[in-house]
């Protein structure tokens, strides 16, 4: 693609590529803006969800997914922690002069797939070509719009001490997948990303258990960040057990080469779940009778004090402090 | 006849000073009357100009053992005076600037009468007296009154309230004042939870009776004064390999105590001056050498020490029994028992019963409590003379919150607030002329530990009615310490400073050694683990221009990647992978020195991928850490390759390797070079041409610790060469030896007297550690030369 594609074919290459991929009817209408009754909205629930982000990850193609895949899959799970039925993308396109028209429609059928398998409709976007070194490769931005069912209420807000945290699985896939999809180091494993929509897995926890207290899904910044950012804002202190975290071997083992800790690793389709304790069983049964939740368990507990912290307690039984990182993981000991 | 005012500023308040004036007054037939007030004691007092005389030189003699008379002055009387008699009038208590005494250990006269069948205090485990007894330990409120500490719960018998009413009586106003009849109890308790049975007792008690269990090879978990310990028979073999296999503690040396200095005797050797340690108030764990023990001798020894005890070490951490608790249990033991802190692996010491029955059930058999609450954690410090001098590495019980002067300058410091490091954390509160320097804490990281951290804070705060203007926090984005000084300067809007790690080691040395505010910039050498850089990049062996305002680096190591970060810190291998690398000389090993130990084994590793992280910087930030350099050389000699149970372990035990007595006898030219050269404006000193050196020897199968020896005279001659040359341009007549390096004893000491015959003034710690210990005191005074300067 070149750069400056003012050129009225080049623009409609690039939109066509999109347009006809995304294909549905209210992106078919080409209009600036996308429109939908806000009666068909209102039988769903009672309250609007909206959410953006933007995706840059290298390499575009990884082990179990794609750019396009993420793009989708994070807004949708942005939307869905918040109980939220996930409806309608918008999808903005900054791409590098460069960037090969094959690798477009790659990424552009990935969006498409992984719509249709969250049964949200793309439905309006833009794209942008910038100069060579101005973007790496390929921009993607999403934002979303879903329905929030009445009766539902969840916030970081709600936990309370004695809940209990529920993870949907291993941690860090995707940031191990990522590290070796690099091709820089030399690192062989078969680890793929957990790239996935996890709006179907919260509606069916929500079905059985409508009183979830908190959800959000660990993508950067990883389960420590999520958790942080729990204990901060409902002040209680989490404690989690070390050897109930699930963690591949593989992930384990490039953690422990490199130094990293599995906690702050990123994922794509981690969802942590906050209930009451009653709730526990419950919920933990559901989770892992859904394919998105089969190796679901119970990580850790809300505690009272102290407020505002994440615990750890290890193998060694002795608690460490699993704080939100300023920077980078950097070491501290003198 | 004369009438004087005689002014007395120290620790005089809390520690039976008054009485002991009352004794005096009346022994010189004086009359007037004594009384604290907030600047400490004021006395008023006639007699003849001889007598007074008299009456003063004596009160300084005989002051009593806790008190520190920090300035006494005399100035003729000229107000009302009409006293018939001496009294001891009540305190004027407007202003009182209070002050905590640290806890201290069993006077002579409370251990004569514990083993005096005949006293009320015959066997009992709390007396105490205003000589000696819990302080820090129990207060958790001002003014320190029993009320306000965990003895409020025990109502005073009528003997002990008249003898805490008596002003001749050695227990006048002796808060934690308690006896058999009125006071706290200790008892015994087995850990699985059955009652204990009548096999288990002895003829005396329950105290008595972990002698016994002791003797049998149990682990007794004992609670102390300022916390709970984890006791066993140290001679036993069994009994303390069992200690450390449910401590998962594995190689951490543990403390002993034995019941007397000729018990310590045979194990260590013991100048006057450890002695006068040991048997000091404080009664710290005192590091002493091992005595060297011929195979012979060895074996007409009754009782060695288990070489659990303290692995690969060529020295012991001694301590006396500090409190009558202790004097008993071990009166009928003839060897040293271990005491370690009662924790599960880093957590600090447990100090609570529930706790302790919760957490170390697995680890102790028994448990021999108290009911007398310990409300601060205060562990056990730990000391060592280096060439004659005191050297604080952990500055905890007995010391802490005794305030340390501040140099002249900072005379008027508005209050400021120093929040210290990440690990070997101590905070710091600056107040006129004083700093107080809270007990070490522990490794923030650890939950309880950050926990205690903030409660200390909140009750020093408290306790020293300290409303901070300034906090003070480390550069480091991460540490816990920093993220909270944070918080609590955007809560209560103060100003906030950010202190460089390494300028805040060095102040804290110029601090401790009465360097005054103004005095030119001193050459500070700071060699430690790490600490964050000016730059943003990780530093640990400096050589800085310091004043207490600011500084300029002169000199430093060649940096090099910490591969995988913290891993680095735990795994000495790679340190040595990484400094083969950056010296070249790699290559030469796989081709030249194939049959290394070391190159067999880094062969091993997946090397690819680690030039390739440290390449693509992930997780591998280049530090110029003096510690690491250490890690690397102990690995390629073969100590601990693989994996260390603590930060410092390799290196800790290739300094234990070296006979110091062979450390002069090589020749000169027997020693490795480092390279020096003046990049960014700095000279770099650059190891490469150590490690090709280095290589050669192991490659000729010289012994493991004489290329230690040869590597820490090598270090030594390059600081020194540094010095030398830095002087050349600035004038250098002072150096600051600082850092958790320089607990290195063969280090220091011999970077010490190099130094000094080029007639530089050397100074070092003494008071606080070397160590991040010390951090908080020098992130505190600079702080306040910013402050002041402004
Ligand atoms: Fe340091
Ligand atoms: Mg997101
Ligand atoms: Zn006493
Ligand atoms: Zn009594």
């Amino acid at each position: 693609l070149a750069h400056g594609s003012g050129g009225k074919a080049m623009r409609d290459l690039i939109d066509d590529i999109f347009v006809s991929n995304f294909d549905n009817p209210i992106l078919s209408q080409l209009e600036d803006q996308a429109s939908f009754n806000l009666s068909n909205l209102l039988q769903q629930g009672d309250r609007l969800a909206f959410s953006t982000d933007s995706y840059v990850v290298d390499p575009l193609f990884f082990p179990g997914g794609d750019i396009g895949e993420l793009a989708v899959n994070g807004t949708v799970n942005d939307l869905a922690v918040s109980g939220a039925k996930p409806l309608y993308l918008t999808c903005s396109v900054i791409l590098e002069e460069g960037l090969a028209v094959e690798t477009l429609r790659r990424v552009a059928k990935s969006m498409k797939a992984a719509a249709n398998k969250a049964g949200v409709q793309i439905v309006t976007g833009d794209t942008k070509v910038v100069h060579r070194g101005a973007a790496d490769k390929l921009f993607i931005n999403t934002a979303g719009i879903g329905v929030i069912p009445s009766g539902i209420s969840i916030s970081t807000q709600n936990i309370q001490p004695g809940d209990v945290v529920i993870l949907n699985g291993e941690l860090g896939n995707h940031g191990a997948a990522i590290l070796v999809a690099r091709g820089e180091l030399a690192l062989e494993t078969d680890i793929q990303s957990d790239c996935q929509p996890l709006h179907n897995l919260i509606e069916t926890i929500l079905k059985a258990c409508p009183k979830v207290h908190a959800m959000r899904d660990a993508t950067r910044g990883g389960l420590a960040t999520v958790l942080n950012e729990f204990a901060l804002s409902s002040n209680v202190g989490i404690r989690l057990e070390e050897e109930s975290i699930p963690v591949r071997e593989e992930v384990k083992g490039i953690c422990e080469i490199l130094g990293l800790d599995p906690l702050y690793l990123a994922n794509e389709g981690k969802l942590v779940v906050v209930v009451a304790k009653e709730n526990a069983d419950t919920v933990l049964s559901v989770m892992k009778s859904h394919p998105t939740g089969k190796d679901a368990c119970i990580i850790g507990e809300v505690i009272s004090s102290p407020p505002g912290i994440v615990l750890l307690k290890t193998v060694f039984e002795s608690e460490r402090i699993v704080d939100m990182l300023v920077g980078e993981q950097l070491p501290r000991i003198c | 006849m004369r009438i004087e005012e005689i002014r007395v500023r120290g620790t005089v308040q809390g520690v039976g000073f008054r009485p002991t004036v009352y004794r005096l007054a009346k022994a010189f037939k004086l009359r007037g009357d004594v009384c604290n007030d907030g600047q400490g004691v004021l006395i008023r007092v006639s007699g003849s100009e001889e007598n007074l005389t008299e009456f003063v030189a004596k009160l300084q003699q005989e002051s009593p053992p806790l008190a520190k008379i920090q300035e006494l002055s005399r100035t003729s009387y000229e107000g009302e005076f009409d006293f018939d008699d001496f009294v001891i009038s009540s305190s004027v208590s407007n202003i009182i600037k209070t002050e905590i005494v640290p806890d201290a250990a069993t006077c002579p006269q409370c251990l004569q009468e514990i083993f005096d069948p005949f006293s009320r205090f015959y066997r009992y485990p709390f007396t105490n007296c205003t000589h000696c007894g819990p302080r820090l330990s129990i207060i958790h409120a001002i003014p320190y009154d029993r009320h306000n500490t965990s003895m409020s719960v025990f109502a005073m018998c009528p003997e002990c309230a008249k003898e805490y009413r008596d002003v001749e009586n050695r227990r006048f106003h002796a808060q934690p004042v308690a006896c058999h009849i009125c006071g706290p109890k200790a008892w015994l308790e087995r850990a699985d939870g059955k009652p204990v049975t009548a096999s288990m007792f002895s003829m005396m008690d329950d105290v008595d009776a972990v002698c016994t269990l002791l003797q049998k090879g149990e682990i007794v978990a004992i609670k102390g004064l300022g916390g709970i310990h984890l006791a066993c028979d140290a001679t036993q073999e069994i009994a303390v390999e069992k200690l450390r296999q449910r401590k998962k503690r594995y190689h951490k040396p543990f403390a002993l105590m034995a019941r007397d200095i000729s018990i310590i005797e045979e194990y260590c050797t013991v100048n006057a001056k450890e002695k006068e340690l040991l048997t000091s108030p404080a009664a710290p764990i005192v590091l002493l050498q091992k005595k060297v023990i011929e195979i012979k001798q060895e074996l007409l020894i009754q009782h060695s020490i288990a070489s659990s005890v303290a692995p690969r070490q060529n020295s012991l951490g001694f301590m006396l029994p500090y409190t009558p608790l202790h004097h008993l249990i071990l009166k009928r033991m003839n060897c040293p028992i271990v005491l370690t802190s009662g924790n599960l692996a880093d957590e600090p010491q447990c100090i609570d019963n529930d706790e302790a029955r919760e957490k170390l059930n697995k680890i102790a058999d028994y448990f021999l409590f108290h009911n007398r609450e310990i409300v601060n954690r205060v562990d056990d410090s730990v000391v060592r003379v280096v060439s004659e001098k005191v050297q604080t590495i952990r500055r905890a019980r007995g010391y802490a919150p005794a305030t340390i002067n501040l140099p002249p300058g900072f005379d008027r410091v508005p209050q400021i607030l120093a929040m210290g490091s990440e690990l070997k954390n101590t905070f710091c509160l600056l107040r006129e002329k004083e700093a107080i320097v809270s007990q070490h804490l522990g490794d923030l990281q650890n939950a309880a530990a950050f926990n205690a951290y903030q409660k200390m804070l909140n009750l020093y705060l408290n306790l020293f009615e300290h409303k901070p203007e300034a906090i003070a926090i480390d550069k480091h984005p991460e540490y816990l310490s920093s993220k909270l000084g944070k918080e609590l300067a955007c809560v209560n809007q103060t100003k906030l400073y950010f202190i460089q790690h390494h300028h805040a080691h060095i102040a804290a040395c110029m601090a401790e050694n009465s360097i005054p505010l103004n005095s030119p910039p001193i050459l500070g050498i700071a060699l430690d683990g790490l600490g964050y850089g000016e730059d943003g990049t990780l530093w640990g062996g400096e050589f800085l221009l310091a004043d207490y305002r600011q500084f300029q680096r002169l000199a430093t190591f060649k940096p090099i990647a910490m591969i995988g970060g913290e891993q680095a810190i735990y795994q000495p291998w790679r340190n040595t992978y990484a400094h083969l690398l950056a010296a070249q000389l790699w290559d030469t090993c796989q081709r030249q020195y194939t049959e290394l130990g070391i190159v067999k084994f880094l062969k091993q590793k997946p090397l690819k991928l680690l030039n390739q992280i440290i390449e693509k910087q992930i997780n591998s930030p280049s530090a110029s850490s003096v510690g690491r350099l250490f890690d690397a050389v102990a690995a390629a000699i073969g100590i601990f390759p693989e994996e260390c149970s603590y930060e410092g372990q390799a290196a800790i035990e290739m300094e234990s390797l070296i006979d110091i007595n062979s450390l002069n006898n090589y020749e000169e030219t027997n020693n490795y070079h480092f390279d020096v050269v003046f990049l960014d404006n700095i000279y770099c000193i650059e190891p490469a041409p150590m490690w090709q050196a280095l290589l050669n020897d192991l490659q000729q199968q010289i012994p493991q610790k004489t290329i230690a020896a040869k590597f820490h005279k090598s270090l030594v001659n390059i600081i020194v060469e540094m010095v030398n040359l830095v002087r050349q341009e600035h004038l250098i007549d002072r150096v600051v030896l600082t850092g958790g390096v320089f607990q290195n004893r063969i280090l220091l000491e011999k970077v010490t007297k190099d130094l000094q015959s080029l007639e530089i003034n050397v100074l070092t710690h003494s008071l606080v550690p070397t160590n991040d210990g010390g951090l908080s005191l020098g992130q505190a005074l600079i702080t306040a030369a910013q402050l002041i300067n402004n």
